[in-house]
């Protein structure tokens, strides 16, 4: 996965935001998301976001896809500025720079394994045939190519994550934000896609997981602690290694 | 008690929560009742007129005519007609008349008429009733009132009749002959003797000239009839040299007429034609039989768009009803008490639209229902009869009913810890499709996809469509029908157009009422999965443009087949071959269609494609 990630200039930053504000509604029911968060994340490095619920982690992580557009504030990805881009400019970069990784999976339901995975190559304009080699190599890679003519309803909960990590990579994305990819798992299956987002980050790919699941940090370069909308903590881990997750999943299975 | 006020609580509040599908359920229920209501209300409203007109003018029971046929060397011999005065079972006559035609010319219209020859002293059988005026004198023309009103004629006009002039001395209705333009004397023949008769020898006539029919001839088709004093009638036969004789008889048993006439029928050019009281009936009927059709027709295409639209609306809210029913049976509710709850709600809805229905059926009868000068008396003021009302009620019942048994005997299976986690109806897959639309731009990709998820709803949404223009194109066949034999003046039959309107605006109505249904429905369920394909890299226009297209795809298929059904049905509604209507208004009905869906679409698609992907999926994985 280092082919996105090559055409970064040097080492900067891939994702960086600068006094980032967040408010839902006004007067008495105004609720301030986002207060001023400043963030980076350099090429390559996976980034954990931790914090108690409310506190505004899948806002911030919405804010850096695109997903919504921020009170105040910059978004930064790659250079270009994105929180001022039209609806059309948004589009294009979510399908060409950005993959996602939702708690709830947010598969297509009527959808096979592989179409699901291939859903974002076609919307990118890929031909469907480069779609569908693309897709039954990520299915591979994320051990699911048996299961590629299944559908999400006939899956256990970690080969739908599976299935929608390698969605999120179809389209060979310069970040992969992933929001409780691990919140509607049990162990064994948050061990499996932990192993699978470990695969990634070894391979260079930049992630940034906002989770509650402290064993994410396992697999983490540096772990963010947001309370109340803002980032009160940051800690640099001692690189996530193979080792120590085999240990995790040692422990857990 | 308690129990009864408490379904009755729960339902009014569930109303209140969705009113927007309670609204479109009573539009889709009203636009049903108010057509079933149209037929209702028409049927009989002409036969009391005619019989009143019978009674007014001592209408005859049999009509014999006998006209001179082409190139005979001597005018119909009155003695044949003479004979039937004597035959056994006839009470009284009038006649024999004589009969001619003309040109009639009034306020630069030219209309062909066959002109009686009548006394100034009032007749036993068939004395015209004067309604306007007075009746003939030497120079002065009495006209049938429903050619005057054609005409736009009334009496004191000038008119000019085979090139001379005339004054309109009286206006006049009959029971002896249909109204313009059905009017016609032998050689034609009616009711059952026509069918086995020869055709009357039309060929090779003479040139007409503007005046009169060819020499010695008649001329066949839409005309009318004016009644002129003996002597202006006989000058008018020497003229064009066209000449009959005409008797009107009144039998001891008029119930009879049919036999008698069957008893006196030769199979010969040169026998009279004999016309029964209810073959000039029919011929009045006409008139509003192809209303009647036609709003007939168009109330059970109404009653299947609608429940169409109800199909739908009751499938949308199953989720949402399914949730209900598990948080009432979570609090204790039985499942009697959620099935009433749904009844009750659905049975409301339909009470407002047997109301709604049968005062706007009531407010557009009067429409319909002018009863043509033709015949005395308004035609009887349309009524709301006990029956009608209990009928629309039953019917509008009927569909709320069964629109409630479906979800409610499914709510009561549920079990309640299902019901509670709110799971959607899967989406059906349809592998094929999926994999051909990989295939198409991404808005096609989409589109194609959104429609395969739900295929029973897009079936219903290429049935809405189709009915609805099936209905249209019908209508308008008949109309161009109508109008490629349409009479000179006001022809009374394009008075039928007057009903196809209706029944057309309706059905476009409950078309679009049903469209709405229809994308209520998929942009509800399309939420999420459009939200996805945003969160994955569609732009907003290209998924709004593919949650139209995939509502304007089906409306397009549904479009063609109504537009064979429209021209199928009018071929069957009518016994000759149907005339096509014009290209450019079938072209405007199928674009007329999709456009119409298509617009309805776009506004939520786009109002969708506002809303932050992030809040969406947010919600929806709830
Ligand atoms: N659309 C919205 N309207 C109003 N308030 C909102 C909206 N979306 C989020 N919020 C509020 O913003 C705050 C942050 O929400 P957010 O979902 O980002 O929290 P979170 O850290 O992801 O929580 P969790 O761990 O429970 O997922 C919360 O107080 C939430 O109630
Ligand atoms: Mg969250």
């Amino acid at each position: 996965m280092t082919q996105a990630n090559g055409s970064l200039p040097g080492i900067g930053p891939v994702l960086r935001t600068q006094d980032l504000q967040m408010r839902y509604g006004r007067g008495a029911g105004l609720v301030r998301a986002l207060n001023g968060v400043e963030l980076e994340a350099a090429a390559g490095e996976a980034v954990a976001v931790m914090g108690p619920s409310g506190s505004g982690k899948s806002t911030l992580l919405n804010l850096l896809g695109g997903l919504e557009r921020p009170s105040a504030g910059e978004v930064w990805l790659a250079g270009n500025r994105i929180d001022g881009m039209s609806e059309k400019e948004l589009a294009r970069l979510r399908r060409q720079s950005i993959g996602f990784v939702f708690q709830a999976f947010h598969l297509m339901d009527e959808l096979t394994a592989q179409e699901n995975v291939e859903l974002p190559a076609l919307l990118a304009g890929r031909s469907p045939r480069t779609a569908r080699r693309r897709a039954a190599q990520l299915l591979e890679r994320v051990g699911l190519d048996d299961r590629a003519g299944h559908l999400p309803s006939a899956m256990s909960g970690g080969e739908r994550q599976r299935v929608a990590v390698a969605r999120a990579l179809v389209n060979e994305p310069l970040i992969v934000l992933a929001d409780e990819p691990t919140g509607n798992l049990d162990s064994a299956a948050t061990a499996d896609v932990l192993r699978l987002l470990d695969g990634l980050r070894a391979a260079g790919q930049t992630l940034v997981i906002v989770t509650h699941d402290a064993r994410v940090t396992a697999i983490a370069d540096r772990l963010i602690t947001m309370r109340d909308g803002s980032l009160v903590e940051e800690t640099r881990l001692t690189r996530g290694t193979v080792g120590r997750l085999a240990e995790l999943t040692g422990l857990e299975g | 008690m308690g129990r009864t006020l408490l379904v009755f609580r729960l339902a009014a509040r569930d109303l209140r929560r969705r009113p927007a599908e309670a609204v479109l359920l009573l539009l889709a229920l009203t636009a049903a009742t108010a057509t079933l209501t149209l037929g209702l209300i028409l049927n009989g409203v002409i036969s009391e007129p005619y019989q009143s007109t019978r009674e007014a003018t001592a209408g005859p029971d049999v009509i014999a005519s006998l006209g001179r046929l082409h190139g005979a060397e001597t005018g119909p011999d009155p003695a044949a007609l003479k004979a039937l005065t004597d035959a056994p079972g006839v009470v009284a006559h009038s006649g024999p008349y004589l009969y001619t035609q003309a040109a009639l010319e009034a306020g630069g219209v030219t209309v062909r008429v066959w002109a009686q020859g009548r006394h100034t002293s009032p007749a036993d059988v068939d004395q015209p009733k004067v309604t306007e005026g007075n009746w003939v004198r030497d120079g002065g023309a009495v006209l049938e009132a429903g050619l005057a009103q054609a005409l736009g004629a009334s009496a004191g006009d000038r008119i000019t009749l085979g090139g001379r002039s005339f004054q309109v001395a009286g206006v006049a209705v009959t029971a002896a002959m249909p109204p313009y333009p059905k009017v016609c004397y032998s050689p034609c023949r009616y009711g059952a003797a026509a069918q086995n008769a020869p055709p009357p020898p039309i060929e090779s006539l003479p040139p007409t000239s503007k005046a009169g029919p060819p020499p010695g001839a008649f001329w066949m088709g839409a005309s009318g009839l004016i009644w002129l004093s003996e002597a202006d009638a006989q000058s008018f036969a020497k003229q064009t040299q066209s000449l009959g004789y005409l008797v009107n008889l009144k039998l001891a048993d008029p119930a009879g007429a049919a036999t008698f006439v069957r008893g006196h029928f030769q199979n010969l050019v040169t026998a009279p034609s004999l016309a029964t009281w209810q073959d000039v009936f029919d011929g009045h009927m006409w008139l509003i039989e192809a209303q009647r059709t036609a709003l007939m027709g168009g109330t059970w295409l109404l009653g299947l768009i609608a429940l169409g639209s109800i199909a739908v609306l009751v499938g949308g809210r199953m989720t949402d009803q399914l949730r209900r029913v598990g948080l009432l049976k979570a609090v204790g509710g039985t499942p009697g008490l959620v099935a009433a709850v749904l009844l009750a709600e659905h049975v409301a809805v339909a009470l407002l639209a047997t109301v709604a229905g049968l005062v706007t059926g009531w407010l557009a009868a009067p429409l319909l229902t002018e009863p043509g000068a033709a015949l005395l008396g308004s035609a009887a003021t349309p009524a709301v009869t006990p029956a009608t009302a209990g009928l629309v009620a039953a019917v509008a019942l009927g569909i709320a009913g069964l629109a409630s048994f479906v979800p409610a005997v499914r709510a009561a299976r549920t079990s309640t810890v299902r019901a509670l986690a709110d799971v959607p109806r899967p989406p059906r897959r349809a592998a094929r499709l999926i994999a051909i639309s990989a295939r198409l731009p991404v808005p096609l990709l989409l589109a194609v996809r959104a429609a395969a998820r739900r295929p029973r709803r897009t079936l219903l949404a290429v049935a809405g469509v189709a009915v609805s223009v099936t209905g249209i194109v019908a209508a308008l066949s008949v109309h161009a029908d109508r109008y490629a034999e349409k009479a000179p003046g006001t022809d009374p039959r394009t008075g039928l157009s007057q009903a196809l309107l209706m029944v057309a605006i309706m059905l476009v109505v409950q078309a679009a009422v049903n469209a709405i249904c229809i994308i209520w429905a998929t942009t509800l369920d399309a939420r999420r999965s459009s939200a996805l394909a945003r969160a994955l890299g569609a732009t907003p226009d290209q998924v709004s443009a593919g949650l139209a297209a995939a509502q304007a795809l089906p409306a397009l298929a549904g479009a063609l087949l109504g537009l064979a059904g429209g021209i199928g049905l009018a071929e069957v509604l009518n016994e000759d071959a149907v005339v096509i209507p014009p290209p450019w208004q079938l072209a405007a009905v199928i674009l007329g269609a999709v456009a119409v869906v298509t617009a309805l679409t776009a506004v939520p698609a786009r109002i969708g494609a506002r809303r932050s992907v992030g809040e969406i999926l947010r919600t929806e994985a709830a």
